[in-house]
């Protein structure tokens, strides 16, 4: 009997780590088309960045992986399964989605914020499990917030307010992590500190890991796989030594830059020095 | 510091915050000192042991002093409590689901509705019996907010239009308020008037009994959705990436907001600013979690219009102010205070 038990338990767990792909893809906002029959497959167990200029569909493209937005054609799949027709409860037991700054409502602690995260675990009767506990004490242990876990969340540094944002989303227990520029309105410092913590919960715990990031650098730094977007289509997916390369940076971002190898890593990195110099007769 | 304590037996667990259900059952002390006291003034003073021993009905000196404390003033001040933890759910709710903290039932024009619709009911049809006047309130309060909830849905209902078109809507209301009040005889409008400033005055066991309802079924609804508002005050998306029917729990929260502020209009007028100021008080002394919050803001609340009706019965005496212009005396600034805050935070 307690055979079968432990059987059904391994048929019941998904293998492996979820597989996360978006085929034909099309989104958009009222009349807007913005991301136009894109195919995208999201590595997983790795670091994967969206990478692209301003209003390409990053965050747009990251919201629909979450089952944030509908997509209009095409469909976003969960170990092939079309996400939405998911329970939503249990699409955030498997993906958890970090927005770009968030809000927290003021006086909000840092562990009444992590707690939130167990919400899809949560029932009416069981409201604040044994695992619950655990899980919200392991997330603020792993964001190094434990020490301040009972200070406001209005009371922390931009760094550590989103250092309490992701113990949330680590609390939730996900294996695959969505996150819109979490480094956005950081200082150098405080990137890294950011950048650091999801590269070591990746290596750790084995956790897909998907961003959107603004800075080259750090997206080649930081992540296993890079997603250029360009004119509502991927422009180039690959690992970063494959995609940053100076075509990218001249056809994505309208930049002319030499793409060195880092002294340190080896890997590429951008040093621009000027804007792209338009073709004749080419559109503005 | 904010401390939980986990109850937990078999599958069932609960956590409990220690700190908001102590600073609760202080705040409905306090709470039920004001009514003992508000029992005990009049023209007929009772002193608070004797209120006490009239309400639990122990025999003392005076024969009289039950029939005073229990058939007279109780009602009225039990309706005050009532009241105001109504109305002090109805805000705490709106300001978690709107994510603004200047959010409150007034503000998004609920009472506003339910005056329209009392008024109207007053001046233009003299002849109706009085007793139609609180379903009317009731009425007008749920009608705009069915309005408001139709006009603000575009796909999806968003917290900034709730609130924008709240407003305009409660504008509307008010200025066909006006135009009652500007063409109505005399002596309807008066009435009208004691009635729109909101006032406890003469209320009974009726009244009680019809309120006691509303305030226990809503209130347990909105207590038993708190879970879900607390991931609703991190903001759509955040709630939706939880697992979060945003939609459908919003609207339930938003019934419930509904039903608590309609059914205290309809039973005292309208009390104004204690939806918005009685949240904001409690939430400085339990924090922002919902689950204690509701609780701290309706007793909060609750104390709030015992005291001002008192105030309002003892500063003039013999001449009574009603518990609404007392409120709105205090309120008023506190909107102002707040609105200045808000002023600094980005």
């Amino acid at each position: 009997m307690k055979e079968l038990g432990r059987l059904l338990r391994r048929v019941e767990a998904p293998a492996g780590p979820a597989k996360l792909r978006a085929e034909g893809l099309v989104l958009g906002y009222d009349e807007a088309t913005v991301i136009d029959g894109l195919e995208v497959e999201v590595p997983p167990g790795r670091i994967t960045s969206v990478v692209g200029p301003n209003g390409c569909g990053k965050s747009t493209l990251l919201r629909s992986l979450a089952r944030l937005l509908r997509p209009r054609g095409g469909g976003v799949y969960l170990d092939g399964k079309e996400i939405f027709s998911l329970p939503t409860r249990e699409v955030a037991r498997r993906l958890g989605i970090l927005p770009q700054s968030p809000e927290a409502p003021e006086g909000l602690t840092v562990r009444e914020l992590a707690a939130q995260g167990r919400y899809p675990h949560q029932s009416w009767l069981s409201q604040w499990s044994a695992s619950d506990e655990r899980a919200v004490e392991r997330a603020l242990q792993k964001t190094g917030m434990l020490p301040l876990a009972d200070r406001p969340l209005d009371t922390l540094s931009g760094g550590q307010r989103q250092r309490a944002w992701i113990s949330m989303a680590l609390a939730q227990e996900t294996e695959t992590l969505l996150l819109d520029e979490p480094t956005t309105f950081l200082d150098l410092a405080h990137q890294l500190e950011v950048l650091q913590l999801l590269g070591r919960l990746n290596a750790e715990e084995g956790r897909t890991v998907v961003m959107v990031l603004h800075d080259l650098n750090n997206a080649a730094r930081y992540s296993h796989h890079v997603i250029a977007l360009h004119d509502g289509g991927v422009y180039a997916a690959g690992p970063p030594e494959e995609v940053v390369t100076p075509e990218l940076l001249r056809d994505v971002f309208h930049v002319e830059a030499d793409v060195v190898a880092d002294p340190r890593t080896g890997l590429p990195l951008c040093v621009p020095y000027g804007l792209r110099r338009r073709a004749e007769g080419e559109e503005a | 510091m904010r401390r939980r304590a986990a109850l937990r037996r078999g599958g069932l667990s609960l956590a409990v915050d220690l700190r908001a259900a102590a600073v609760t059952a202080a705040l409905c002390a306090v709470g039920l000192a004001g009514v003992v006291l508000h029992v005990g003034v009049g023209e007929y003073p009772i002193s608070p042991p004797d209120v006490l021993r009239a309400l639990l009905g122990l025999t003392s000196g005076e024969e009289n002093y039950a029939f005073i404390v229990n058939a007279l003033r109780l009602p009225r001040a039990l309706v005050a409590f009532l009241v105001g933890a109504a109305l002090a759910l109805s805000g705490a709710i709106l300001q978690g689901l709107t994510r603004n903290p200047l959010a409150a039932p007034e503000i998004l024009g609920i009472n506003a509705g339910a005056g329209l619709a009392a008024v109207t009911l007053i001046v233009a049809l003299p002849s109706a019996p009085a007793a139609l006047v609180p379903p009317a309130a009731f009425a007008g309060a749920v009608a705009v907010a069915g309005a408001l909830y139709l006009v603000a849905w575009r796909g999806g209902s968003s917290p900034v239009r709730l609130v924008l078109i709240g407003v305009g809507i409660g504008a509307v209301a008010t200025a066909l308020t006006t135009i009652m009040i500007t063409y109505g005889e005399i002596e309807q409008v008066s009435q009208a008037l004691v009635w729109l400033t909101g006032s406890v005055y003469g209320r009974s066991w009726e009244e009680l009994w019809t309120l006691l309802p509303w305030l226990v079924a809503f209130g347990a609804l909105a207590l038993l959705r708190a879970r879900h508002l607390n991931a609703l005050s991190l903001g759509d998306e955040v709630a939706a990436g939880l697992g979060v029917g945003v939609e459908r729990e919003r609207g339930v929260l938003l019934l419930c907001s509904v039903a608590l502020a309609a059914a205290a209009v309809a039973t005292a007028g309208t009390v104004g600013f204690v939806g918005l100021m009685a949240p904001h008080i409690a939430r400085r002394l339990v924090g922002p979690s919902h689950g204690g919050l509701l609780p701290a803001a309706a007793a909060t609340g609750g104390t709030l219009v015992v005291v001002a009706d008192l105030a309002g019965r003892v500063a003039f005496a013999p001449l009574e102010i009603p518990c609404g212009i007392v409120t709105s005396a205090v309120g008023a600034p506190f909107f102002i205070y707040l609105l200045y805050r808000s002023r600094d935070v980005k």
